[in-house]
């Protein structure tokens, strides 16, 4: 569980950051939290030549709600969203989601950034802020770009993020009256990647019809994907169990699992119908109340 | 006795002061890491170094052509086996050690590693044991000269005739194929050693990860004493210990090669596995495939067990068993039930998967039998209609029929299965609880209620059959009572986070009145503990525990003689409370132990031996058999297959108990061990032989998270033959469990028909079983 060997810098500030990108281009990995990276480092799956820790960068952790949005520093730790009062109160689907994620020591260095920049259909975050309509912001010397979440993944371990650029913050719309949300995923143990995961989220009107939804789906396809077609089902009707239905069915025909230790492609599937109906549900209960 | 104590160890564990082998610095020490086979079976064309050697801080490549030149390269099995240290030609299995790499530090034998070329040609491997007996299946074998096949030994016991005749007969017969799976101790701690050769004086001080110091040291001798390290010229210290079960007994190629280079070098050496390697390459445990039969009547009475085991023991036999029992204790099969007849027979073969066998907190293969005999009771009463807790109160041995014969020749000592039984259905709530599942039933919920009653066999063992390469099982304990009252210790045992210090001491304050807390206990280093064949099968306390009883007895008798001299009256006339002598009916007139103590030094009588010290090597007249009634509730998710354990009660019948705290600790730990095999861990290979769960991302250990709130208890029948009528506890929890929670899962399942399920029982398997029943 030795590395190769790597050069190390910190810079203080994202202009240091930019440069050092700059000059090193393709053998510089960004270091967040490091529990992707460093583990894979360790096992020689990755060997960068350069790492540009950015635990010193000022700016970076934050969550708050501002115009609009929820914001969410990149460099803010899982743990940090699990305790912060906004996301008690308006997030829940967070609560659900970190504490599904890996354990304690893990998510008081793991970041939100990472878990999304990674690019791994695996982590649970691409999930959620699928279903909430995450924006993300990606930074550079340039200046500052927005990428709806729904472009931002292009496959396995690969991002909207390009090399000279480092995701910077995530922004999600501060959702109306009447919402709610909600994620589970089935993992084997406590710390696994999830053998299904589903996120959802949704908006209510009046009189109980539909008007948003929003479902993201974990480690069931090559890149962390969106039930379009389970979404179409419930926005501008009433939720009945036959709706409901065939939300889920929806998104288990729509995702394409692979075969593995956890299970076979049909039980994968089968899976993400049972989570997207028990999600659906618990969204509903939570928008109720 | 019977007292929760702290543990003496904790003080420097939680401190986190322990001192461990990879906490060994010495000066000059240069570091081992290990190249390893991509491949389950291939040939070795090249091994280039040229890469390796030019990276700074890289000195040497070990191969094992150099091994070769010293015979180095092959050495023997627990099991009288030969195993590669380095190969020379051929590789057997996936993570097979292929070269070492010799570095001045750790980061640069890790990149020599990378860098090291080797050029393999692959061959078809073996992996499936049932084809590993095909007429038309490669020989892997080929260096034993004459092999003509996979097949390493048969092994049988009972009756074969009477039992076939039995089963042709018997009004109700049921019968299950079950596999009980390949898993690995998983220990915190890796395996690892640091060889220190001293070229002066010709010397090796050998650190290292063993559970077995004594013989380890024996084996040293006996395989390089060609080389001048006689047994004399060895020590062997095994430091603190995160953890063996089983798995820290056996020799491991990375030890040898450790030494090899330091006796080659003159420097020492360190080699620590790293978690893949540790998982992938050591000792595996379990792997018997197993067809269980029982056979019995109608109204519930069991008339005899037949079990016929495959067993896949990897490329080479290096199962660490008495050599006499290739199967261990397979044949405590029968179980805790009264009947007579039954066969057991075993064959192992060779395939392309790591060597192993260990006994995993388990006296060598109880585990599989348990898991046999326990599954297939449930099986029978399924198939009767009766209650599985009622068919085993029926067929029980009765508590005055001990010491009682097994049809397969053991002699249980003492047990009383119907008082276990009965207080963990009380624990759990039975009747209240079929209730319920008849109620949850009926709306088509699945909730599983399950039971293992189990007998274990431990403390080898007697040395009339009992020894490991030649060497007899007895264990020891010297005790050295220093003039002002206060001990030493020291045992031929090695704890590997089971309490020994505390224990023992304790055991010794019981015996000789001296307080726990003075009493300091010592093993692992060879140059000062007596011989002992050290810690694994429960066998410490039925052993060495017995040795510490003994040898403070022959302390209190030379201690009543000091007193009479003291007291000027005779030794009749005087009595013993733990920690005096006083005489009869004058209990004023007293000597304490510290005074005899102190007097053994100072004023002893005329003609005897100064000094308070003794030593005891203990050869037990039998094998203990403590025994547990284990009752597991669980409800399963239907749509998901995921199952919760809702209740787990554990009763136990341990015999007398030293520390109840200790004991508690073992069974916790042990249960969540049981948990790990029923419905978590197996070693998982595809069919060219690559491990796919080689970490544990995928290996899946269960931790606190995993593990149901344990509800433990128990009976106590001490073992008559034991001085402190101490059975031994630590493997009990881990043999026991599995069958209850695979019981309870199938229980739960059993209305849709299904009748058994292998373990690891996941939320997959309960899935797609549940389907083939046609759930939807």
């Amino acid at each position: 569980m030795i590395p190769a060997s790597f050069d190390y810098a910190a810079p203080a500030s994202l202009e240091e950051a930019f440069s050092l990108l700059e000059q090193h281009g393709d053998e510089a990995k960004i270091l967040a939290g490091g529990h992707s990276l460093i583990p894979m480092m360790k096992l020689r799956f990755a060997s960068p030549e350069f790492l540009i820790d950015i635990n010193n960068i000022p700016g970076l952790s934050h969550i708050k709600e501002e115009g609009g949005y929820l914001k969410i520093g990149a460099l803010t730790r899982e743990a940090e969203l699990e305790t912060a009062k906004v996301v008690r109160a308006k997030y829940p689907i967070f609560l659900d989601a970190t504490k599904l994620i890996a354990d304690p020591q893990v998510r008081n260095m793991g970041t939100i950034g990472g878990n999304i920049a990674h690019g791994d259909a695996a982590n649970d975050h691409p999930a959620v802020m699928m279903a909430l309509r995450a924006e993300v912001v990606i930074s550079s010397a340039e200046g500052h770009r927005t990428v709806p979440i729904d472009e931002f993944f292009y496959g396995f371990y690969m991002t909207a993020v390009q090399p000279n650029e480092i995701l910077t913050e995530i922004r999600i719309p501060v959702p109306g009256p009447r919402t709610g949300n909600a994620y589970h995923k089935l993992e084997r143990k406590v710390g696994d990647y999830a053998t299904a995961g589903v996120a959802v989220q949704l908006t209510l009107d009046e009189q109980g019809t539909c008007t948003y939804a929003g479902i993201g789906l974990t480690n069931v396809n090559p890149v962390p994907l969106r039930a379009a077609r389970s979404e179409e089902v419930l926005v501008g009707h009433k939720l009945d169990e036959e709706r409901i239905d065939l939300a889920g069915q929806y998104a288990a025909e729509d995702c394409n699992p692979s075969s593995d230790l956890r299970g076979d492609e049909d039980y994968k599937r089968a899976m993400v119908k049972v989570l997207t109906k028990r999600m659906i549900n618990k969204a509903i209960e939570r928008a109720k109340s | 006795m019977g007292h929760s104590i702290k543990r003496k160890e904790d003080v420097r564990f939680i401190q986190g002061k322990g001192h461990y082998v990879d906490d060994i610095q010495l000066p000059g020490m240069l570091h081992m890491d290990i190249v390893r086979s991509p491949y389950a079976y291939a040939k070795i064309k090249s091994i280039n170094a040229e890469e390796a050697l030019k990276i700074p801080g890289v000195i040497a490549v070990v191969t094992g052509r150099d091994l070769e030149k010293y015979n180095l390269h092959w050495m023997p099995t627990l099991m009288s086996d030969t195993q590669m240290v380095l190969p020379t030609d051929t590789v057997m299995y996936q993570a097979q050690e292929v070269a070492a790499v010799i570095a001045t530090d750790r980061y640069a034998a890790r990149d020599g590693k990378e860098a090291v070329m080797v050029e393999y040609e692959p061959m078809k491997p073996v992996i499936d044991p049932y084809k590993a007996l095909d007429p038309e299946a490669p020989v892997l074998r080929t260096d034993k000269e004459g092999k003509k096949d996979n097949h390493i030994w048969h092994w049988e016991v009972g009756d074969r005739d009477a039992t076939e005749k039995l089963f042709s007969e018997a009004e109700v017969v049921v019968k299950e194929q079950m596999h009980i799976p390949r898993i690995h101790v998983a220990s915190i701690e890796t395996c690892g050693c640091v060889a220190d050769y001293d070229k002066v004086n010709n010397h090796l001080t050998m650190y290292m990860t063993t559970q077995a110091p004594h013989a380890i040291r024996t084996v040293i001798a006996l395989v390089a004493g060609h080389v001048g390290l006689t047994e004399e010229k060895v020590r062997v210290v095994s430091p603190d210990i995160g953890g063996g079960f089983g798995g820290k007994v056996p020799v491991y190629p990375g030890y040898v090669i450790a030494i090899a280079v330091s006796f080659l070098v003159g420097k020492p050496v360190k080699w620590v596995e790293d978690r893949s390697e540790n998982l992938q390459a050591d000792s595996f445990a379990r792997d018997y495939h197993i067809t269980a039969e029982m056979a019995g009547t109608k109204d519930g009475k069991i008339l005899g067990t037949r079990f016929k085991i495959l067993a896949d023991h990897g490329y080479t036999d290096a199962a660490a068993n008495p050599s006499k029992f290739p199967t261990g204790m397979f044949s405590i099969g029968t179980g805790s039930y009264d009947y007579q007849t039954a066969f057991m027979e075993a064959d192992a073969v060779y395939t392309n998967k790591p060597p192993g066998g260990v006994a995993y907190r388990c006296s060598f293969r109880v585990t599989e039998a348990v898991h046999a005999i326990e599954r297939i009771t449930d099986r029978f009463a399924f198939e009767i209609g009766k209650d599985p807790a009622e068919l085993r109160m029926q067929n029980f041995i009765k508590k005055e029929d001990f010491p009682w014969k097994s049809p397969t020749g053991w002699e249980y000592d003492s047990g009383d299965y119907h008082a276990g039984l009965k207080k963990a259905m009380e624990a759990v709530g039975y009747e209240e609880l079929r209730k319920e599942q008849a109620e949850k039933r009926k709306r088509g919920e699945l909730m599983g209620i399950g039971i293992s009653t189990f007998t274990e066999i431990v403390g080898a063992g007697p040395s009339k059959d009992f020894d490991i390469l030649g060497i007899k099982m007895f264990d020891s304990a010297e005790i050295r009572v220093h003039p002002t009252g206060k001990a030493i210790a020291r045992f031929g045992t090695k704890s590997q986070g089971q309490g020994h210090e505390t224990t023992y001491a304790q055991i010794i304050a019981e015996e000789l009145g001296i307080p726990a807390e003075h009493i300091q206990v010592e093993e692992g280093d060879t140059d000062t503990a007596p011989y002992g064949l050290g810690t694994y099968a429960s066998r410490s306390t039925p052993t060495a525990g017995a040795a510490a009883a003994v040898a403070a007895r022959k302390l209190r008798d030379k201690a009543r003689k000091i007193a009479a001299y003291l007291l000027e009256v005779s030794e009749d006339d005087l009595e013993w409370e733990p920690g005096k002598f006083f005489v009869k009916g004058a209990p004023e007139k007293a000597k304490t132990i510290q005074e005899i103590v102190f007097a053994a030094y100072t004023n002893h009588p005329q003609g005897m031996e100064v000094s308070f010290e003794a030593t005891h090597y203990y050869d037990p007249p039998n094998l203990t058999f403590p025994s547990g009634a284990y009752i597991c509730v669980v409800d399963i998710d239907k749509d998901t297959g995921e199952i919760k354990v809702r209740r787990f009660v554990a009763i136990d019948d341990c015999g007398n108990i030293i520390n109840p705290m200790i004991v508690q600790g073992q069974v916790h730990g042990g249960l969540t061990q049981g948990i790990a095999p029923a419905m978590y861990e197996e070693l998982i290979y595809d069919e060219d032989g690559n491990i796919l769960n080689g970490t544990f991302m995928d290996y899946l250990v269960p931790t606190a998270v995993e593990s149901p709130n344990w509800e433990t208890g128990h009976t106590v029948t001490p073992s008559p033959h034991h001085p402190i009528g101490a059975k031994g506890v630590g493997e009990s929890p881990t043999v026991g469990a599995p069958p209850a929670i695979a019981n309870a899962i199938v229980d739960a399942l059993s209305p849709y028909g299904i009748t058994h399920l292998d373990i690891p029982i996941t939320p997959y398997k309960v899935w797609k079983a549940l389907r083939e029943k046609g759930v939807e």
